[in-house]
């Protein structure tokens, strides 16, 4: 069964992209650089992308090339992008989360081993599903790795760094090292000592009027959005299991039918004929507005959280330069009292306070067009949404309608 | 066709005296009397009848939507179009008048049986024997059987005297003759004067009255149609088979001639091979009565033209009749004619209208229980009024099932079932916590009540019954007792429904119908899936009332994500969405509960009556049973006698022909109800078919209009959405 997932991802992807460019605003607005991935194949636990470029720039050897790419490419990159120093004052774009196709296939497993306890046509039509739905896992894992080069490769800076480019045209498999345990436990630590960090230095009162406002908002904003996605994740899910009952639902119903006309040939059952295609359309839709919401709306918010969790690690960072800065300013003090090292105190001190500076500055920027670009996604998000949602019940006006049309008519 | 064979089939001495007085009649009987026997038989048999519990409630259906119209239609159609004719049988016009005048009166006679509207000692009486007798059905039976046995012989008799006889016309202008002018005058005792002599039912003038109902429909239906219609038929073979329906008609059922005849009459063709042990004559009489009784059929329904042309049809097999091989073809058609009757029936809907309301709780603790309000509007005359409201506790509602499966079940009528008790649900309620989960159960049970109580009343035999109408009408009721769950009484019940199941399962029948094996298997594989369907109709709703849950919470944190949005436009447009969110929530929690009230609920009605329809399947299959255990006994019975014979022991002979005489009696008696359960299994699986139909048609249109009213609220509330997500800059 797990067999048959990648065959049938395989088909086309492509055509189905069209309709799930969603959480991103255009990002490509510079035609100079334009990065997409038209493909990706799944084979069993890797997925492989093909990552498309098409560029005007000259650092690049040729204008349009396609290189395979693995998601542990997409991480590295996101790395050596963190832990360059210069970028201390940049929102470093969110890496893409890890494919997770556990849920799908988890799915499918049981719905394996409920086979027998359905019929032909219920476990046909559940099948059918849950490839959509491991269809849609699989779209948005896709979207998701080329959000991420795409605003990399919209940003002034990030764009012409050097190991993005490496990553776009690079035609030999990048075979990135994977984190070895001693990397991975020390990449814990890390994140540990920076949590803890950044609670000591959280209590420090900024200076700087906007970043301490900024903090603020962005502290409580997180929390919000995090508890919203949460709340949104559980309420797509439900959504998703009122789908799948409206599947087994039509399905038994139609089953029944077909009994009871194998037996009895009575135009009574008509009626319940038509009702049986009326669930039918009902679990399409249905099916289809858990992943629309899911989609527009658990997606939107899941991927703002992780760009605020960007954002809040480039105020972690400023705020780690401004202690490092007072530091350095104690340092000095210590070093005039003692009249020793002096130069190499006031250098250190310098050379603090102008990475304070330009982390900044540059953050600032950021800042403002990170609260721009989250309003435009927003809206944009917001609006399909409703359209979407507006289009759905429609559709089930309609086939209501129809269906009781026919109930009359027959009549 | 010899009386000679009379002595077998000659019914055994009974225990009433009515009886006793019949047989000495039948003895001294000879074939010229034939007729007056029948009648006398008839009689007797009309008044056993009653206390049936089918023929009791049979008549319901027919008298509301049947009977009346016939009587309207047919002998005035008749008499004014072959006055002629008519005056050659012997009738003068005014009799024929006064007759259609009694007919007119028809109506009331109908209704007399089963309401107060007109003469006391009509409901007196009838409802006297009801009561009394209603505890003893298979005493009745045997009477019937007599009943029946008798009108074999006489018919046979008569037909051996009409064969005899230069003028065929002859005998049957006198049995019309006196029938006739018996029901004009005073029915019981005119009709039946000479013939019966003293056959007790004479001093009883109720049931001269019940008798005239029918015999009145009888006469005006059958001799008349025929007589008048087709002089030039060999009127022996004809005629004398009329009266034999006639008489069984009288026999089974006192107004519900004509369902019950075509009902009858087809099993009685299926029956016929198992029949065969009674000689070839009976045989003969079984196809006589199939066309007999197509004939009834078709006058039944004169007034539509097209069921004009299917007359011709089955009158065309019927002049050939004694053969059994034409018998059988005309019995093929008449399901279909059957289920059209139906439908003609059900088309028309008596006006009654019940409905529970008010739950209400009575007293503290653990004996608080629920009391509903129970109102019923009708214009019916069986009842005293046209409105009235009574309170009813849930064991009251039990306790009308329990009468009334205890009546009809064993027939095989499908009693519906009421909701089960539910001692977590109800513990709640009387610990009388005010959530929402009690109140959800309470107003699910008086749906459920009222469901259960318009069931009841739809059915047309059910609605007959007097403990019905007690408790639709009667101030206080007797405590209903036995309806606990843990009760002495239900332990009771357990067992006996667990020894049922053991010989459910310990009985093969060879079905000899395939309809009813086919029909069995369907409701079979539909109880299975409407099992499912209900199980995933039940989970859905969850899932429903759980996505509820989480659009709130969504919609909360959504708000709360709104007031920390440093951006105006989009704030407002969060909170906008938090609040369409709300109420999507409560569109959720709508749709949930219509999905449960709409669908879950009336699943597992039908769950529940599907039980029922089994329970009536089983019950044909235990009367198949008796019937093949009495035929064994006889079988025994005979090699006894032939071992007796061989042992030449002449006095135990004598002992052992006597068995035989009573176990042939059984086992005919036996066929005979086998015969007339698997009529009603059958005619009551078509109107639960109807029903069903109609029921998920009713609730599949109110969803519709549930899912169109939601689906518009969730456009309009995302149009007002639409322009703040646009304002969002």
């Amino acid at each position: 069964m797990q067999n048959s997932l990648p065959e049938l991802v395989k088909c086309d992807v492509f055509s189905l992209f069209n309709q799930m460019r969603s959480v991103s605003v255009d990002l490509n607005n510079d035609s100079s650089l334009l990065i997409d991935i038209p493909d990706a194949l799944c084979e069993r636990d890797k997925v492989k992308f093909t990552v498309h470029t098409k560029t005007t720039l000259n650092s690049f050897q040729k204008p349009e090339f396609s290189v395979p790419r693995q998601h542990e490419d997409f991480i590295w990159l996101h790395d050596t992008l963190v832990e360059t120093e210069e970028y201390a004052g940049l929102i470093i774009p969110p890496a893409p989360p890890k494919p997770d196709f556990e849920g799908p296939r988890e799915k499918m497993h049981k719905l394996g081993e409920g086979e027998s306890t359905m019929t032909k046509e219920e476990y046909a039509k559940m099948k059918q599903e849950l490839e959509a739905e491991y269809l849609a896992v699989f779209k948005k894992t896709v979207q998701v790795h080329e959000i991420f080069l795409q605003r990399l490769s919209s940003h002034p800076v990030f764009s012409k760094d050097r190991n993005f480019q490496i990553f776009l045209e690079y035609d030999q498999d990048l075979s990135v090292r994977r984190k070895n345990a001693k990397e991975f436990f020390g990449g814990f630590f890390k994140n540990m000592v920076k949590s803890a960090d950044e609670v000591l230095i959280s209590g420090i009162k900024d200076v700087d009027e906007f970043f301490e406002q900024e903090k603020t908002f962005l502290l409580d904003y997180f929390s919000k959005i995090k508890d919203a996605t949460a709340k949104a994740e559980k309420m797509t899910r439900s959504h998703k299991n009122v789908a799948d009952d409206y599947i087994h639902i039509s399905a038994t119903y139609s089953y029944l039918l077909i009994c009871l006309h194998s037996l009895c040939v009575i135009n009574a059952y008509r009626h319940l004929e038509k009702f049986s295609e009326l669930l039918e359309k009902l679990r399409k839709v249905e099916g289809r507005v858990a992943s629309d919401q899911e989609l527009k709306l658990t997606e939107l918010l899941r991927y703002y959280m992780r760009d605020i969790q960007a954002a809040k690690d480039l105020l972690y960072r400023r705020a780690r330069a401004l202690a490092d800065y007072e530091n350095s300013n104690k340092a000095l003090d210590k070093a005039r009292l003692k009249s020793k090292d002096i130069p190499q105190a006031e250098e250190n001190q310098r050379q603090c306070l102008q990475k304070f500076d330009k982390l900044s500055e540059s953050g600032k920027q950021e800042l403002t067009s990170f609260k721009g670009r989250r309003v435009v996604a927003f809206r944009k998000n917001l609006i399909e949404m409703a359209e979407l949602e507006i289009k759905h019940a429609k559709v089930r006006i309609k086939s209501a309608v129809c269906s009781e049309h026919n109930l009359f008519t027959h009549n | 066709m010899k009386m000679a064979a009379s002595s077998e089939r000659s019914p055994p001495p009974f225990p009433e005296s009515e009886e006793q007085e019949l047989e000495p009649d039948l003895e001294d009987e000879d074939s010229d009397e034939g007729a007056d026997i029948f009648t006398g038989g008839m009689l007797s048999d009309v008044v056993m009848d009653p206390p049936l519990p089918t023929s009791a409630s049979e008549p319901a259906k027919d008298i509301f939507s049947d009977a009346p119209a016939d009587s309207f239609n047919d002998p005035l159609n008749k008499t004014s179009a072959e006055p002629e004719k008519t005056e050659s049988t012997g009738l003068s016009k005014a009799q024929v008048v006064s007759l259609v005048d009694k007919a007119a009166d028809d109506e009331d006679l109908f209704s007399d049986p089963l309401g107060e509207s007109a003469a006391a000692p009509v409901t007196d009486t009838k409802s006297a024997p009801l009561l009394d007798l209603g505890e003893e059905p298979p005493k009745s039976d045997v009477t019937e059987k007599t009943a029946s046995a008798a009108v074999k012989e006489d018919v046979s008799a008569e037909v051996h005297k009409a064969s005899q006889n230069d003028v065929v016309s002859k005998p049957q202008k006198d049995i019309f003759e006196e029938p006739l002018k018996g029901t004009v005058k005073e029915p019981a005792t005119d009709v039946f004067s000479e013939p019966t002599g003293g056959a007790a039912a004479v001093n009883k003038p109720a049931r001269a009255d019940l008798f005239g109902d029918d015999d009145e429909e009888d006469l005006f239906k059958e001799p008349l149609g025929a007589v008048t219609k087709k002089p030039q038929v060999p009127l022996f073979t004809e005629e004398p088979n009329d009266i034999f329906t006639e008489a069984k008609a009288g026999s089974k059922a006192p107004s519900d001639l004509f369902t019950e005849e075509t009902f009858t009459a087809p099993s009685a063709a299926a029956a016929a091979k198992p029949s065969v042990n009674t000689g070839s004559k009976t045989n003969g009489l079984h196809s006589d009565e199939e066309d007999l009784f197509a004939e009834a059929t078709v006058e039944l329904s004169l007034d539509s033209p097209h069921n004009d042309k299917r007359k011709r049809e089955a009158a065309k097999p019927s002049v050939p009749a004694s053969t059994l091989s034409s018998s059988a073809s005309t019995s093929k058609p008449q399901p279909k004619t059957l289920e059209e009757l139906e439908e003609e029936e059900n088309e028309d809907k008596f006006d009654l209208n019940i409905s529970v309301t008010n739950p209400e709780k009575v007293g503290d603790g653990m004996n608080a229980y629920m009391a509903y309000k129970v109102s019923t509007q009708t214009t019916l005359s069986m009842f005293r009024s046209k409105q009235f409201v009574v309170r009813r506790r849930f064991s009251d509602f039990l306790g009308l099932y329990e009468k009334l499966s205890e009546k009809h079940a064993q027939n095989g009528y499908i009693v519906p079932p009421p909701p089960e008790k539910s001692i977590l649900g109800m513990t709640k309620v009387k610990v009388g916590k005010e959530d929402p989960s009690s109140a959800e159960f309470v107003e699910r049970r008086r749906a459920a009540l009222e469901r259960y109580l318009q069931r009841v009343v739809c059915h047309p035999s059910l609605l007959q019954d007097p403990d019905v109408r007690e408790f639709l009408e009667k101030e206080e009721l007797p405590r209903a007792v036995g309806t606990q769950a843990l009760s002495g009484a239900g332990f009771l019940k357990m067992i006996n429904k667990a020894t049922d199941a053991v010989s459910k399962m310990t009985i093969k029948m060879n079905e000899s119908d395939v309809w009813f094996e086919e029909k069995l298997q369907e409701v079979e594989s539909e109880d299975q899936q409407l099992r499912k369907l209900h199980a995933m109709v039940d989970s859905l709703v969850i899932h429903r009332k759980e996505l509820s849950m989480n659009t709130a919470m969504f919609a909360k944190s959504v708000a709360m994500l709104g007031s920390s949005e440093d951006n105006t436009a989009l704030s407002r447009a969060l909170s906008q969405l938090a609040e369409v969110e709300d109420r999507i929530e409560q569109l959720h929690q709508d749709q949930a509960s219509n999905d449960f009230f709409i669908f879950a609920e009336l699943l597992a009605d039908y769950i529940r009556l599907l039980g029922a329809v089994r329970a009536c399947f089983d019950q044909r299959m235990k009367a198949w049973q008796r019937w093949q255990d009495a035929q064994n006994m006889l079988q025994k019975k005979r090699e006894t006698e032939a071992k007796l014979l061989w042992a030449n022991k002449p006095d135990k002979l004598q002992q052992a022909k006597d068995e035989i005489v009573e176990w042939e009696a059984k086992v005919s008696q036996y066929e005979r109800d086998f015969e007339r359960v698997s009529a009603t299994v059958r005619k009551e699986v078509i109107r639960y078919e109807k029903e069903k139909t109609r029921d998920f048609k009713k609730q599949i249109i109110r969803y519709l209009e549930s899912l169109l009213q939601s689906q518009q609220q969730l456009i309009k509330y995302w149009e007002a959405f639409l322009p703040e997500a646009k304002a969002i800059a």
